[in-house]
């Protein structure tokens, strides 16, 4: 099974490292460059050593941030996983209706995050909006403006709204590479359902789902724009998420020295819980290979 | 009815009220959308459609955004291709490393990046420009490109490319007549994918572009005006953002459906 070694494959690694090279390398060293000066005026520049580091590290409000996210996103994963790997099951495999079903379930994808909520703000709100209306229709105080947990369940709705898809079409482009003689061998041995789904299907599709797992944490951990134009990060604290945070301090508060080093804190963190994953669904999945 | 057709149909539909919400919108007037509740337009008007497509501070947005989208998914999906298929099928020093790099440039944060790339293609002269938005969405785009291709390459036999190589093929005649009619399903999900993420992008590509490549998704923060939000502009203006990607997911639908069954292998 080992891959023979070619230092060849350089050579077509190439263009993919100098076009992704030029526009993050570059970008980054500036960051590295801005986390360790204050910056007082262009003209101006001091170097302050790991000053930021340290104070980014203990400000309270980033630890309560980071705690939101990593809730946020543990919530995202949770729902969003195995409700798109349910959708990609119930998918049909072929004709018009599986053509139908794909365009359907892909369209919230294909809407400007600015409007994803725009809309959300229009459809919550209980006088004007389908969602808001119905929800208080049955009687319930709702206002994801006024309350903060309420707030919070509209942000996640939302995202689950907007990303199950992603992992449907993953899945469901991963199923459709499990040959059929498999299904056949399965019918022959009177598999059940979900034998089926545990032992050829989900080794088959591990791959895109790998993908699809990551891109869900790394995206909902990077979430800005969404809860940014619902709810503003309220009420309070409610739903201001890292990346948020990061742009009130950068953008808001003009703070480039902190911010700089806030986001290398926080592309760290990304990198480290992203690495701790992708090793993680790695074991699981070879170890699952081994099974009958 | 089976319970899994039953579980996809609920799903779409629900799915789909937040945007026949928006359908909804997009042909009412402004005073209707603020002044009451109905579920369908009570004075239907196309005048919002009309707005879009007659002002070319609005339409150019669509042009503008399509142009940086293509380029930005050509460029993706071929720089991509030969540096999946080495991940996919050779050793070389750095491999792992690389991949992994390639993959943190999917996670890095946009919001404090966007100084440092103003900075950059400023200096380079590319500001404003479609080119600037294409290579910054090149970014994110690429790693999940070599990624998925990466992810149906590896499924495909390697036996395939060692009878090929037999047989006397070189690379690439290998490639583009053997192995690209193999992956056409990664192919195809892979360029889905880098057309919306660019298409949906705001952040870099506002920051990067004022007048010349301004794309839609900037105009329409612009309706904030003194008179409120302009949501029936609005409404309008995203019904029409969707029909791009509607258009492509609807080319590539076999290719998704199909998978490799319908290959050689």
């Amino acid at each position: 099974m080992n891959k023979p070694t070619n230092q060849k494959a350089w050579l077509l690694v190439l263009p993919v490292v100098v076009c992704v090279a030029f526009s993050s390398i570059l970008p980054l060293m500036t960051v590295v460059n801005y986390s360790v000066q204050d910056i007082i005026s262009p003209e101006r520049r001091v170097f302050v050593g790991t000053e930021w580091f340290a104070s980014v590290m203990r400000d309270g409000e980033l630890h309560a941030a980071l705690g939101r996210q990593i809730v946020f996103s543990l919530c995202v994963l949770a729902i969003e996983i195995p409700l798109g790997i349910a959708l990609a099951l119930s998918m049909p495999a072929a004709g018009r209706r599986a053509s139908a079903a794909l365009v359907a379930v892909a369209l919230p994808l294909l809407i400007p995050w600015n409007v994803v909520g725009t809309i959300w703000q229009i459809f919550c709100r209980t006088d004007i909006g389908l969602l808001g209306s119905a929800v208080a229709s049955l009687g319930l105080e709702y206002s994801y403006t006024g309350d903060a947990r309420q707030a919070w369940l509209t942000v996640l709705l939302m995202d689950v709204w907007h990303w199950t898809p992603l992992v449907a079409l993953l899945s469901y482009a991963g199923l459709r590479a499990v040959p059929d003689a498999y299904y056949q061998a399965a019918r022959i041995d009177g598999a059940s359902r979900f034998a089926v789904f545990r032992y050829i299907q989900l080794p088959k599709i591990r791959g895109v789902l790998m993908i699809a797992v990551l891109l869900r944490f790394m995206d909902s951990f990077m979430i800005y724009t969404e809860p940014f134009v619902l709810t503003g990060g309220g009420p309070g604290n409610a739903t201001t998420f890292l990346s948020q945070y990061l742009t009130q301090k950068a953008v808001g508060q003009f703070d480039l020295g902190p911010a700089a080093a806030f986001s290398l804190i926080y592309f760290l963190i990304i990198m480290l819980l992203c690495f701790i994953l992708y090793n993680w669904m790695q074991r699981v999945g070879t170890s699952g290979r081994t099974d009958p | 009815m089976k319970p899994r057709t039953l579980l996809l149909i609920a799903y779409i539909v629900l799915s789909l009220l937040p945007i026949y919400w928006m359908v909804n919108m997009s042909f009412k007037s402004n005073a209707e959308i603020l002044s009451s509740f109905t579920i369908l337009p009570q004075h239907f008007t196309w005048s919002n459609y009309q707005t879009i497509l007659t002002d070319s501070s609005w339409y150019s947005g669509y042009i503008n955004s399509l142009i940086y989208v293509s380029i930005n998914t050509v460029i993706s999906v071929s720089v991509a291709l030969p540096a999946a298929y080495a991940f996919s099928r050779y050793t070389f020093i750095g491999d792992k490393h690389l991949f992994f790099w390639l993959l943190t440039n999917r996670m890095t944060p946009p919001a404090v990046f966007l100084l440092p790339f103003f900075q950059l293609y400023t200096t380079v002269g590319l500001m404003d420009t479609h080119l600037a938005v294409a290579l910054a969405h090149l970014v994110f785009n690429v790693p999940l490109a070599v990624w998925i291709l990466e992810g149906f390459m590896s499924g495909v036999a390697r036996e395939i490319d060692e009878t090929a190589y037999i047989d006397g093929y070189s690379f690439p005649r290998f490639f583009v007549t053997i192995f690209l009619p193999l992956i056409r399903a990664g192919v195809g999900v892979a360029a889905f994918f880098c057309f919306m993420f660019s298409w949906v992008e705001l952040l870099l590509a506002r920051t990067l572009t004022s007048v010349h490549a301004k794309p839609i998704v900037a105009t329409m923060t612009r309706t904030v005006s003194a008179a409120g939000m302009d949501w029936a502009t609005l409404a309008a203006a995203g019904v029409l953002t969707l029909i791009p990607g509607a258009i492509v997911i609807w080319f590539v639908r076999n290719h998704i459906a199909r998978g490799f069954a319908m290959g050689r292998v």
